[in-house]
Parts: structure tokens; C-alpha cells; sequence
């Protein structure tokens, strides 16, 4: 296997956390995470459902809204202001568990329509944009298709497309492989470790073991709204030192 | 072939089944009348009642159409050309034609007006429709309305065409503005339009301006099917829109504008519509300012259109709330702002999900641009009840009349539902 991780992470700060807490109503979500992520870092965050990984990414793009402490995303502080919230969102991607690609829009529309309305890129240089991404995801076939004619696989890859059409400085992964079939993760993750090669900043939610140790440079397991324990993959996966690491990898390794 | 049933547990296939034709017994006519005419006792039961009464429709019916009266002066002289044997008496028909179709009062001579007007309806109508058309045509439709107004009402083309250019300038000031703020481009937008049309008060009376004019026809002597075609297209197309706006807000996550959509929507769906239509008529005037007299047509619009897009912004949020959360989060995370992601992303998907509703209240207020008729406008039913019916060579033929009218509203309506059949068919990307 080859070992992508440990390249070309340079000093820059791509995102900074510090000091962030959530609540949903009296819900105390996320608490006191302070996290820097440089810039072609590719982080892995794990840990059990409902431990608030999901809510963490959600929060890099203000998906949803935290209540206290600060989050920069490539030196833009992420405030209400509407301005630098289309701002951030226009340079971080993300791909979600449910791809959520516009079913009423073919693909190359799908990939198209951002490039157009937010970047005000000519249409014809939009297609070509999502041509050569769509050739880099390996469907430039099914570009005058609708989402629902393609596969739950092909369908995330196109997702990945299109985040990549806005030519993002960061992505984020919500969990992409966990709705698929077996033979359609490797797929998905073969794309993922392509974006990596090329030096992406990266956070993922995911619990594919494989991909962290091959891909990271950095896992993160977070429980109960807190990160629990990051560390380098090699390190994170055989030497575990918190005894919730230990057991959660027990559980998801285990079988 | 295979053997998967015996007892021998290992199994492999080598051939793979061919694919043949289904046996005779499985398909044609014959099965098809007994699968579904005569499947079990009960079903073969049902099937000759069906039968038996569709029957005792027709042989009333037919010798009554088939045998109709198409020319008679009068229902008396109607009645003696039947010389008691049974027939309709559509002469009626013929006779008052013009007037179902116009109403009693309109020039006779100008009928032309309407029926040009109602042609061009399908010229403007077909591009918003068939959306496969060229969008060039568009302008058209945007014209549509001050060709029509100045064909139906006639009076200097000086008037709707200031309305007109008061729209386009405000549209180009709007479209100049709208990058740096939205809401500044749609207040300088309308500024423009209101100091446009309030210059044009200023054009004296005998100027050269007004000279180009048709003869003008007062609102008040509109009627038949007409009244009802211009309140139908009128308000379906202006509630649409209102209704859109109104369940937009309603989401709205500003409270002011949330509960002033709330409350519309409420008070407009807990009220009947006459009692509306009997404050259009009549208590309206008080909020005009004295001696304004806006038209009692702009009154029933603004009214009707007030009811349907209450109804169809409660229809339309019922397509926004069933579009995935992921939709509205994916528009998000790619950056677009939220009337980009409105109108790209939301609402095609929820107005699409929204078609069979919002078909079923423009065909319910076609319907109910009847009930005009109760406020003393002239439309087909009020021509039926009033002019026709108590005048004294028609008194008392009833059928022919409401059976005509029906028949005609049917065929609209009918038109309507199917062409909405015809979209959702269309729009179907989802592939299920």
C-alpha cells in the first residue's frame, strides 16, 4: 500500500479552531474543541454515532451555527455575517453521506451551476471545467445524465465533481462511503486517495480504517462532543492510550 | 434442465434459461375481458349494473341532444317545433350566443377585440407552457397583457403603453442594481416605475399623445365567457407568483415577515370567498380614497388572486417541506446565496412536486370566477340567470343553458388538468 501521507503539509493555517462549543437548545454538542488543520493536512475523524464528528465539519462551512469560540477558515473568521459565510463556503467543498446532487439537473449541470452562479464563469468554461473534472472522477460518460439513472457510487463521485468544480482550497467528507454498496466504497475511496496525491487539505468523516491509515496524517476521535485523542495514524491505530479509543477501535476492528 | 430442487446440495448452473414468449392463455382480448369484466361473480354483477344504468343515461339523453331545436326564435316556438316529442332546445344557444360569449352590453360591432385578444392568449400563453419553445417568444408574452387590456378596454394606447415602459425601466433599473443589494434594486426598481407613470398624469388631455386610441368599453358592460376567461387567466397568473412569495415567507426566518404571511394565509383560507368578493363590491370603496373609484374588475382580481395564492402558497410549502433537508444544505455548501438557491434549487424541485396542487386550485378558481355573478357582473352564469333566463321569449329553459356552460367550463378545465398531466410527465428527471 502506498503510503501517500506524511507529504507535503506545509506551515500555513487553512483552518483554526479554538475554543468552540454548540448547543443544540440545552444540548451540549461540541465542547471546547480547538483544532489547526495546515494546509494540505489530510485529518480523519472518527468515533461513535452521536459523538459529534459530523456537527464539527458542519460547522467549517456553517452548516451550522456554533455559539461560542472561533472558527477561521483561510484567515476568514466565520461570524454571521453573510458576506464571509459565502465567502468560506465558496472555498471549502463538501460531500455528504447522501451525495445530495440536484435530481431535477443532469450532471453536467449539477457541476456547472456553481461555477456559473457563484464564480460567474462563462457557461462554456464551466463545462470544460466540469468535463475535466468529471474525466478525473472517471464518468465523463454519464454527463447528460440525470443523478437517479446512476449508481449510489458513480452518484458520490459526481458529488466529489462538482465540489471540486468551485475549485475549493479545503474539502470535507461527511461520512461518503457509508450509504454505499461494498463494491462502490472502493471507488469512492479510490477518488478520495487521488484528490490526496494532489495534496487536497482534507477532513474526513469516516470510518474506513483502510483509507485513515493509508491517507491521513492525523486521526482524530472524538466522544461526547470532545476530541478524545488524535495522534498519527500509525500510532493512533496500534498504541490507542485513552481506554475509549482502545475500546471503539476494539469494536470497529474486531470483526 | 437443472436439478436445484432435489436433494443434492451443490449446485452449479452451465446454461443460463432462455427467455421465450408468455403461453396463449396469458395474453390477448379474451383474457382481457375476463380478467377484468367477468373475474368472479360479484365482478360479473357489477359489470352488467354498470352496464345497465350507463344504458338508461344514454336512452334519455341521446333522443333528447340528438333531437334539439337549433333554430327557433323563442322557447315557445321551440316548443312547437318539437310538437311534444322530446328535444333540447338549443336555439337558445344560437339565439344568445354572442351574448353567453361577450355579455349583453358589449359593442357588437367590436367583438372582434376580444376574440383577436383571446387568439393571441394561446400565442403568449404557449411559450410559459411548452418551455421547449423558443424563449424569444417570451416577449410576446411579456406584452401579452397591454395588448390584451388595450384590445378588451380599448382608450388611448397611450395609457398601457406608459404602464409598460413604467415596467421595463424598472425592471432595467433593478437588473443594473441587483448585484450590490437586492432589496435597493427592487425599492429603486419600483421608485422608478411610480415616478415614470406619475409624469405621465401630467400628459393634457387633448395632447397628441392620446389621439391613437381604440373605442373604449367601460368595465362594467364586460360579460359572458369572457368575464370568466379574463378573471381565470388573470388570477391564475397573478397568485402564482403571490402565492411563491408567500410561502417563501412563511420560512422566513425574520418574524415580522413570517407572521404577516401567516396571518394572510389564516385569514384569507378561514373567510368564503363571496364574503370577500361582497367587500370587493361593496366596502372597498372606503379604504379608496374618495372619488378614486378604482374599477370593481381590479377589485374581484385583487381579491381573488388575494384567495388563491393563499391556498397555493400553503400547496407550494407543502413542496418545500418535502424536498431532503441535503438539498438546501448542498445549495448552501456550494456557495449559492439564498435567492440563487431558491431559484435554481429549491423551487423547481418543490413547485414540481407542487403541479397537481397547484392545478387543483387554478381549476377551482376558474370555477369560482362564477360566483361574480352574485355581485351583479355579468359573467356566463350571471347572462344565464339574468338576461337570458328573465327574458320573455327564454323564461324557463334551464338545461340547455347551465349544460352549455358546464360543458364549456369542463372543457377548460379538462384541458387544464391534462396539460398538467402532460408536465409532470415531462419534469419526470427522477427516474423511479
Amino acid at each position: 500500500m502506498a503510503e501517500v501521507a506524511k507529504m507535503q503539509v506545509s506551515d500555513e493555517v487553512a483552518i483554526s479552531i479554538r475554543n468552540m462549543n454548540k448547543w443544540y437548545g440545552t444540548f451540549h454538542v461540541l465542547r471546547d474543541i480547538d483544532l489547526t488543520v495546515h494546509q494540505g493536512e489530510r485529518i480523519v475523524v472518527c468515533g461513535p454515532s452521536g459523538s459529534g464528528k459530523s456537527t464539527l465539519i458542519r460547522c467549517i462551512n456553517a452548516l451550522e451555527e456554533h455559539q461560542q469560540g472561533s472558527i477561521e477558515v483561510d484567515g476568514t473568521l466565520l461570524s454571521s455575517d453573510l458576506k464571509n459565510i459565502d465567502k468560506i463556503r465558496s472555498e471549502v467543498g463538501m460531500c455528504f453521506q447522501h451525495f445530495n446532487l440536484f435530481p431535477h439537473l443532469s450532471i453536467l449541470e449539477n457541476l456547472t451551476l456553481a461555477p456559473i452562479w457563484v464564480r460567474k464563469t462563462p457557461k462554456k468554461e464551466a463545462e470544460e471545467l466540469a468535463m475535466h473534472y468529471l474525466e478525473k472522477v472517471k464518468i465523463p460518460d454519464q454527463a447528460n445524465k440525470f443523478p437517479g439513472q446512476l449508481s449510489g457510487g458513480q452518484q458520490q463521485r459526481v458529488a466529489i465533481a462538482r465540489s471540486l468544480c468551485m475549485q475549493p482550497r479545503i474539502m470535507l467528507f461527511d461520512e461518503p462511503t457509508s450509504a454505499l454498496d461494498p463494491e462502490m466504497i472502493k471507488e469512492v475511496l479510490d477518488t478520495m486517495i487521488e484528490l490526496a496525491e494532489d495534496g487536497m487539505t482534507m477532513i474526513c468523516v469516516t470510518h474506513e480504517m483502510g483509507f485513515a491509515r493509508q491517507v491521513a496524517n492525523r486521526v482524530i476521535f472524538m466522544d461526547e462532543g470532545q476530541i478524545v485523542e488524535q495522534n498519527e495514524p500509525e500510532e493512533f491505530f496500534n498504541n490507542p492510550q485513552s481506554p475509549r479509543t482502545q475500546l471503539f477501535l476494539s469494536q470497529i476492528l474486531g470483526h | 434442465m437443472s436439478d436445484t430442487s432435489a436433494s443434492a446440495v451443490a449446485f452449479v448452473r452451465t446454461e443460463s434459461v432462455p427467455a421465450s414468449a408468455p403461453p396463449s392463455n396469458a395474453a390477448g382480448p379474451v383474457k382481457w375481458v375476463k380478467d377484468n369484466l367477468f373475474a368472479g361473480v360479484g365482478n360479473s354483477i357489477l359489470t352488467v349494473l354498470a352496464i345497465l344504468a350507463i344504458y338508461m343515461v344514454l336512452s334519455k339523453s341521446m333522443p333528447w341532444i340528438l333531437n334539439g331545436v337549433w333554430d327557433a326564435p323563442s322557447l315557445s316556438a321551440c316548443r312547437e317545433i318539437l310538437n311534444g316529442e322530446t328535444g333540447a332546445c338549443f336555439a337558445v344557444l344560437s339565439e344568445r350566443w354572442n351574448q353567453l360569449l361577450f355579455g349583453f352590453k358589449y359593442p357588437s360591432e367590436l367583438y372582434w377585440r376580444p376574440a383577436l385578444a383571446f387568439v393571441l392568449l394561446f400565442v403568449a400563453a404557449a411559450p410559459v407552457l411548452f418551455f421547449d419553445l423558443p424563449r424569444k417568444l417570451l416577449i410576446f408574452t411579456g406584452l401579452y397583457p397591454f395588448i390584451a387590456f388595450w384590445l378588451i378596454w380599448g382608450g388611448p394606447i397611450f395609457y398601457p403603453l406608459i404602464a409598460l415602459i413604467g415596467l421595463v425601466v424598472a425592471y432595467k433599473v433593478f437588473v443594473a442594481f441587483e448585484k450590490n443589494n437586492f432589496a435597493m434594486a427592487l425599492g429603486l426598481g419600483a421608485l422608478s416605475a411610480i415616478v415614470i407613470w406619475y409624469l405621465s398624469g401630467f400628459v393634457g388631455e387633448n395632447s397628441a399623445l392620446l389621439a391613437f386610441s381604440l373605442e373604449s368599453v367601460p368595465s362594467r358592460d364586460l360579460g359572458g365567457f369572457m368575464l370568466n376567461m379574463m378573471l381565470g387567466v388573470t388570477c391564475v397568473s397573478l397568485s402564482l407568483p403571490l402565492g411563491i412569495a408567500l410561502a417563501l415567507g412563511r420560512q422566513s426566518s425574520m418574524p415580522f415577515i413570517r407572521y404577516i404571511c401567516v396571518i394572510f394565509i389564516e385569514f384569507i383560507r378561514g373567510v368564503p370567498l363571496i364574503t370577500l368578493l361582497f367587500v370587493a363590491s361593496v366596502m372597498l370603496s372606503y379604504f379608496f380614497p374618495p372619488g378614486s373609484g378604482v374599477d370593481l374588475f381590479i377589485r374581484v382580481v385583487i381579491m381573488i388572486t388575494m384567495f388563491s395564492s393563499a391556498y397555493i402558497a400553503e400547496v407550494i410549502r407543502g413542496g418545500l417541506a418535502a424536498l431532503p433537508k441535503g438539498q438546501y444544505e448542498a445549495a448552501d455548501s456550494l456557495g449559492l446565496d439564498y435567492a440563487q438557491a431558491m431559484r435554481l434549487i429549491i423551487l423547481p424541485q418543490a413547485l414540481k412536486i407542487s403541479i397537481p396542487g397547484i392545478v387543483n386550485v387554478a381549476v377551482g378558481l376558474f370555477k369560482d370566477t362564477t360566483l361574480v355573478s352574485v355581485i351583479s357582473m355579468f359573467d356566463m352564469i350571471g347572462m344565464i340567470r339574468g338576461p337570458i333566463v328573465a327574458s320573455t321569449d327564454w323564461n324557463g329553459i334551464y338545461w340547455e343553458l347551465f349544460g352549455f356552460a358546464g360543458l364549456l367550463f369542463f372543457v377548460v378545465c379538462y384541458g387544464i388538468s391534462q396539460y398538467s398531466q402532460w408536465l409532470e410527465r415531462r419534469l419526470a428527471t427522477d427516474h423511479r
